[in-house]
């Protein structure tokens, strides 16, 4: 008898049933409507950057042991808007004591300001960035004491027939 | 476990009689689709509601990409529609659902008209809807415009001709619109104020009003 009952019982009940059908046909169609536009709004965070290229800058013959600013034009695609100009950068070159060439960025490595070659006249041979005192030795490498975490970064380099190209941009030791 | 959320929300809130308040009401018999299919004819005004809700989503999503200037508003719209994943999905949701939205609206204007549900004592919220008739043609109207393309300058300039030609303030009343001499720079950046600041303000001050009235009043009894 209580086994029979027991049997009868239902599981969910009708209320219950119709709840979860309604919510979850609701849910779908509210999803159908919501995914397009949330996929829309996100699309910048899945999107692949584009691959710079090499870019002539200057002879090598320019360059010496002190680091001189060289700017360099590089196409860019901002959404809609692509300047014929295109942006300019700059990069602070010069011939390393190895003879090698090192093309720095600008960019400071604390919050992003624009670093020059002794840019303060209490720090000679050093780049210093303006925004919050921050610098760097000669080679960018980021002073101790001063708010930069890391050295400054480079370019990728390239020397074509006397020429000096300079390519992306990537971390110092890699 | 949402249970649970609920109700812990409910005991500080108090949200239960807010919601019995917006949601739980009786849905008389003459109006209800389930017991005389001709009754459909009473969806009229949610579905347009529902289409709005569209147009406000779709259009707040649009706005991330678009730019209001005359150089860059083509560009930008054809980089939100070619570029960007479902560009096209979502600027087609609030193309089409402007012109839904106003056949919505037209539907439900004839409803309420010959089942004459505008009679006292529901004159006023007859009032309210004819102005939110003419907020939502507004928005169609300055909507139109915000591609920059051939077809939306070529719009605006006759609409505003025909504003244009309104006797003694006709010529006001189209440099207000243009915002200067003529239909331009400053044009395309005042349509796109109204479009997604005044107007949309407007619509959902006098959809609240609508919505007080009609709960208020009640819904009109059968033919």
């Amino acid at each position: 008898m209580s086994e029979e009952k027991e049997r009868q019982k239902p599981r969910i009940s009708r209320r219950q049933f119709l709840t979860y059908t309604l919510a979850g046909t609701a849910g779908f169609l509210g999803s159908t409507m919501l995914y397009p536009m949330v996929r829309f709004a996100v699309d910048p965070m899945l999107k692949k950057g584009a691959a710079s290229e090499f870019v002539d800058v200057a002879a090598v013959d320019e360059i010496t042991t002190t680091p001189k600013s060289f700017q360099v034009n590089v196409k860019v695609v901002d959404g809609w808007y692509k300047p014929e100009e295109g942006q300019t950068l700059t990069a602070w070159v010069m011939k390393q004591d190895n003879g090698e060439i090192l093309a720095l960025s600008p960019i400071c490595k604390h919050l992003g300001c624009t670093v020059t070659w002794e840019g303060s006249p209490e720090h000679s041979n050093e780049f210093f960035c303006f925004c919050h005192n921050g610098r760097y030795t000669k080679e960018g490498i980021n002073v101790p004491g001063t708010p930069p975490n890391a050295p400054l970064d480079e370019y990728e380099t390239k020397i074509e027939n006397g020429r000096l190209l300079l390519g992306p941009i990537k971390k110092r030791g890699v | 476990m949402i249970r649970k959320m609920y109700d812990w929300l409910d005991q500080r809130l108090d949200i239960t009689p807010i919601w019995r308040d917006v949601a739980d009401h009786e849905v008389p018999e003459h109006v209800n689709p389930a017991h005389h299919f001709s009754a459909f004819i009473y969806c009229f005004g949610g579905l347009t509601f529902f289409v709005i809700v569209i147009q406000f989503l779709s259009g707040m999503f649009l706005s991330l990409y678009y730019v209001p200037d005359i150089k860059h508003a083509h560009a930008s719209v054809e980089y939100l529609q070619n570029e960007i994943a479902f560009g096209s999905i979502v600027r087609g949701m609030h193309h089409w659902g402007a012109s839904v939205a106003i056949v919505m609206l037209f539907l439900h204007t004839l409803r309420v008209f010959f089942t004459g549900a505008y009679k006292h004592p529901r004159e006023f919220n007859w009032v309210v809807g004819m102005l939110l008739f003419f907020v939502v043609l507004g928005l169609g109207f300055t909507g139109y415009l915000l591609p920059w393309d051939n077809k939306a300058y070529f719009a605006t300039k006759v609409g505003i001709e025909i504003a244009a030609s309104v006797p003694f303030v006709g010529e006001h009343i189209a440099t207000f619109l243009q915002g200067g001499d003529m239909v331009g720079a400053t044009t395309l950046t005042r349509f796109f104020a109204l479009h997604v600041f005044f107007l949309p303000g407007a619509l959902l001050a006098l959809l609240g009003a609508h919505f007080i009235l009609i709960r208020r009043q009640g819904i009109s009894g059968p033919l």
